[in-house]
């Protein structure tokens, strides 16, 4: 398994041979550095940890700055455990997009855009009152019976209801890879992934 | 947005450069449609009611009155299936999107030429 730290840059299309317009996703992957390895004899599992965007020297605190001077780097802002990596991994190497085979599949994992607090319709799917008519008043979006009558005559526990939504940690299986660009650290997957522009994305292979 | 168009450039589709047109020109476009293994040249012709997007996603949406129902359909600019694109006549219009023109018929629907 390959993975790596990104950044989601924004959405495009092309069209490919046959004349398709394909929505895809273009992603800033690494290049990211290792800042730890962790082992069965240290740490009981064996981990790669990678670091991804640098950050100034005066927004890190002295026992940050401590670790990534053991691995000779910058500051990063972004640090993720990543077990099962394939290859061997020393601190302070550098891994880059080109760990990605181009023909393949990727997942990605990201923190969906937040919603703030939400009705059912929108967070839960559901259809709400199927008529704007026929008596109906003030009701088209509300979630309808949540606890029966007399029996159960309470509500169940987990019964999906109005709140916040989005904000959730997401993986986005089988993205196929279109490109990896190694000159500007850029992957491109067909369709979309989770978050805002600018936000995180893990990716593995 | 930078970064996009590298990622854009890394495709290296090659596209064609069509005759430049805008909101309000009569245009024809010629669009391949594939039936089979066949390969025709449909013709529609129309206003041009709205160009946007940028670069290679660039869209262009064409307006014709079929009979009496209006008809539109929009067009990436740079699709593959596009043949040519012939400018009938240029228009004078005051604005970008000529959305207004959905809600007119006949005589008041029509659009001034443009005096060269």
């Amino acid at each position: 398994m390959a993975g790596l730290i990104g950044k989601k840059i924004g959405m495009t299309s092309v069209f490919s041979v046959e004349g398709k317009n394909i929505p895809c996703t273009v992603i800033q992957a690494g290049p990211c550095v290792v800042t730890q390895v962790k082992s069965v004899e240290t740490d009981g599992y064996v981990a790669v940890q990678l670091g991804y965007d640098d950050k100034k020297e005066k927004h890190t605190n002295k026992c940050e700055l401590g670790h990534f001077k053991k691995a000779a780097t910058e500051p990063k802002r972004k640090i993720i455990e990543f077990k099962e990596l394939e290859g061997e991994f020393k601190l302070g190497d550098i891994v880059t997009v080109d760990s990605f085979n181009e023909e393949g599949w990727v997942d990605v994992q990201g923190v969906t855009k937040g919603k703030g607090f939400q009705g059912v319709v929108k967070r839960h799917g559901f259809a709400g009152v199927g008529d704007a008519t026929h008596g109906q008043h003030n009701r088209l979006r509300a979630p309808g019976s949540v606890g029966a009558s007399s029996y159960p005559s309470r509500v169940f526990p987990g019964m999906r209801m109005a709140g916040r939504d989005g904000n959730d940690n997401v993986t986005i299986q089988n993205l196929k890879v279109l490109k990896v660009i190694p000159e500007s650290n850029l992957l491109v997957v067909k369709g979309s992934i989770p978050g805002a522009k600018g936000s995180y994305v893990i990716i593995y292979q | 947005m930078d970064l996009i168009k590298v990622a854009q450039n890394a495709f290296a589709v090659e596209t064609k450069e069509h005759a430049s047109f805008k909101a309000g020109d009569t245009i024809t476009v010629h669009y391949k449609i594939r039936e089979g293994s066949k390969e025709r040249i449909q013709n529609y012709r129309g206003v041009v009611i709205q160009v946007k997007g940028e670069g290679v996603t660039k869209m262009f949406t064409v307006r014709k009155m079929s009979g009496s129902i209006g008809v539109e359909r929009i067009f990436p600019l740079y699709s593959p299936f596009i043949d040519l694109i012939e400018v009938n006549k240029k228009g004078s219009v005051r604005r970008a999107k000529l959305y207004y023109l959905r809600s007119l018929t006949g005589k008041k629907a029509r659009i001034k030429e443009k005096r060269v």
